[in-house]
């Protein structure tokens, strides 16, 4: 009896130390939240999303943050168009050309899954090779192709659940009809369409939000660029720089550069969420 | 006639579109290859002049004499993914076994999306949480009990800003895993009379070790590999911490801090491309072996 009750105190012990566990992790993501919100709203104004740095800005006078703002928008619409033509042709060749167990889909789908690891810095430090390499200076390009480069593992990923688990039978049946495999692509890709968006979203989160990769070869400037080949700001390195001045009003703008970053991140995800609830009605 | 023809073209662009993709595919499994030995060729100036292992144990760092020592470096990396691991481990287990095991589907509703957004929310925005609630936290409350003085910028402040990064995570992949051990290995235990936590503690874990080490494994790569959230927590002084008060230097940190200089000084570029050659090889190892060992649980539990 009394190894019973041990027993009994063991569990409850356990399961309360888990809730609290829990709890603590849900906690956290407010507490970053409300810092992030408490230290960044005295500081918004409309200025901030409205303006280019003026004269005087990194001295604490007058400017706001659009140059990142479309910089960061900047490449990451180049980034995602130029991801998905890479992802898509792959993933769609991975689940209808080859056959189910192959061991060229194991080993892309593996080889993707590692690549999600490496770090953005990595991926920036091989983008400036290259840039050294090619002559290039940091630019909008190369901003995008190593922000590309990030995200396509993360593209293929996600795509990849969704596709794999369109049901077999609807490409049989498209192939029955007698179209050809590049032509069942239609069909299996209105199939997914949510998936894709909620990929994107997943992307565009991350991407836009990195600032290791575009560190070494997106540059930083005041103005908004008007071609590729001009370096571009973006929101990360934003409220990274700004952040290291000594003059508070400078430092401010970064705590409103964090909240205007957090609340895009915040938006995409929500809206992430919402698509691919609709994609699955009864997934958790 | 026109149907033929149309057909030929059909047949045409099913041939340039298969083979354009397999093209692209396997174009695709070249990447990692490709990464590795640009960044070794832009190091092999300093391998030539240095040995490996003078250069990882080599405790100056120097760049204007040439000493490049990434000793310091690396105990910088270790102690704060060591640091971050201990906080989140522990948490991440007791919360992932609560949620696959204990909790009403209403509660895995509310916190399943909080860790997706915890997982969203950008590093640079946690390095911003740190400046403004770990850092003072540690210089004013918690320091003072222990050594006179640390200005919170410290080895401290980056595990724990990064053990709140690599939560997200590690708890999915715990969930994944706990999910995809049969139910009929619970049933079974409870059946012969243990109480729940019994089984969890003796048949859930117990079995799903391999997959709790790949998880960690994956994440220590993570935090090994993350860089500006530390670098704007850590201090940045290239010395070996001696306790977790003192400030450190991580890899990461130290490629994104210096390279703007890095083309003016001898052998600089050079010393940081190896430092992005080692974090390379180190975490595509790391995560090729937790990735494997994922795979396989997968499938061994698929029957």
């Amino acid at each position: 009896m009394r190894h019973m009750r041990v027993k009994r105190i063991e569990e409850k012990i356990f399961k309360t130390l888990m809730m609290v566990a829990t709890l603590a992790i849900v906690v956290s993501l407010f507490m970053i939240i409300v810092a992030v919100v408490k230290r960044g709203l005295p500081a918004m104004s409309w200025d901030m999303v409205s303006k280019i740095p003026g004269g005087g800005f990194y001295i604490g006078k007058e400017g706001g943050l659009l140059n990142a703002i479309i910089g960061s928008l900047y490449i990451v619409i180049g980034s995602i168009t130029l991801g998905l033509c890479f992802s898509l042709p792959i993933v769609l060749y991975i689940n209808l050309y080859l056959p189910e167990k192959s061991r060229l889909a194991q080993f892309t789908r593996l080889s993707f899954d590692v690549l999600f690891g490496i770090p953005s810095i990595v991926y920036g430090a091989f983008g400036f090779t290259i840039m050294v390499y090619l002559g290039l200076r940091s630019s909008l390009l190369a901003g995008i192709l190593t922000v590309t480069m990030l995200i396509i593992p993360i593209l293929i990923r996600s795509i990849d659940e969704v596709v794999r688990r369109v049901p077999k039978e609807m490409k049989d049946a498209a192939l029955s009809l007698g179209a050809t495999r590049s032509e069942t692509i239609r069909v299996i890709l209105r199939q997914v369409v949510p998936g894709i968006i909620t990929a994107v979203l997943l992307s565009v989160g991350r991407g836009i939000g990195d600032a290791a990769s575009v560190l070494f070869t997106a540059g930083y400037t005041d103005s908004i660029p008007t071609s590729l080949s001009q370096p571009v700001a973006t929101l990360p390195l934003a409220i990274f720089f700004q952040l290291s001045s000594p003059i508070a009003e400078v430092q401010d703008r970064a705590y409103a550069a964090a909240l205007i970053l957090t609340f895009i991140v915040l938006i995409l995800s929500l809206a992430g969420r919402y698509y691919s609830r609709k994609y699955s009605k009864n997934k958790i | 006639m026109d149907k033929i023809r149309y057909n030929k073209y059909r047949q045409f662009k099913e041939f340039a579109i298969r083979h354009i993709m397999l093209f692209l595919t396997l174009l695709s499994l070249t990447f990692a290859v490709v990464i590795g030995i640009s960044l070794y060729y832009k190091s092999i100036p300093i391998l030539d002049q240095q040995s490996i292992w003078e250069l990882l144990s080599g405790r100056s760092w120097k760049p204007l004499k040439g000493e490049f020592g990434f000793f310091p470096f690396i105990m910088g990396t270790l102690w704060v993914t060591g640091i971050a691991i201990v906080i989140s481990l522990p948490l991440c287990l007791l919360s992932a076994i609560y949620l696959s095991e204990y909790a009403h589907p209403y509660i895995k509703k509310i916190v399943f999306p909080m860790i997706d957004v915890l997982a969203g929310i950008p590093p640079v925005v946690y390095g911003v949480w740190g400046i403004l609630v770990v850092v003072p936290f540690i210089s004013a409350d918690l320091a003072p009990h222990f050594v006179e003085f640390s200005t919170g910028y410290s080895v401290l402040a980056g595990g724990i800003v990064l053990a709140i990064m690599i939560i997200p995570l590690m708890i999915s992949v715990f969930i994944e895993i706990f999910d995809a051990l049969p139910g009929g290995l619970r049933e079974a235990s409870l059946s012969l009379g243990a109480t729940q936590w019994q089984t969890i503690k003796k048949v859930v874990v117990r079995k799903s070790f391999s997959g709790i080490a790949a998880a960690v494994v994956l994440a220590i790569s993570r935090a090994f590999g993350e860089t500006i959230a530390v670098l704007m927590v850590c201090g940045n002084v290239s010395e070996v911490p001696r306790s977790v008060f003192d400030p450190a230097y991580p890899l990461p940190a130290l490629l994104a801090n210096n390279y703007g200089e890095m083309m003016s000084i001898p052998m600089y570029d050079a010393a940081l491309m190896l430092s992005a050659l080692l974090l390379f090889v180190i975490i595509l190892a790391f995560n090729a072996i937790s990735r494997l060992v994922l795979i396989r649980i997968e499938r061994n539990f698929a029957l």
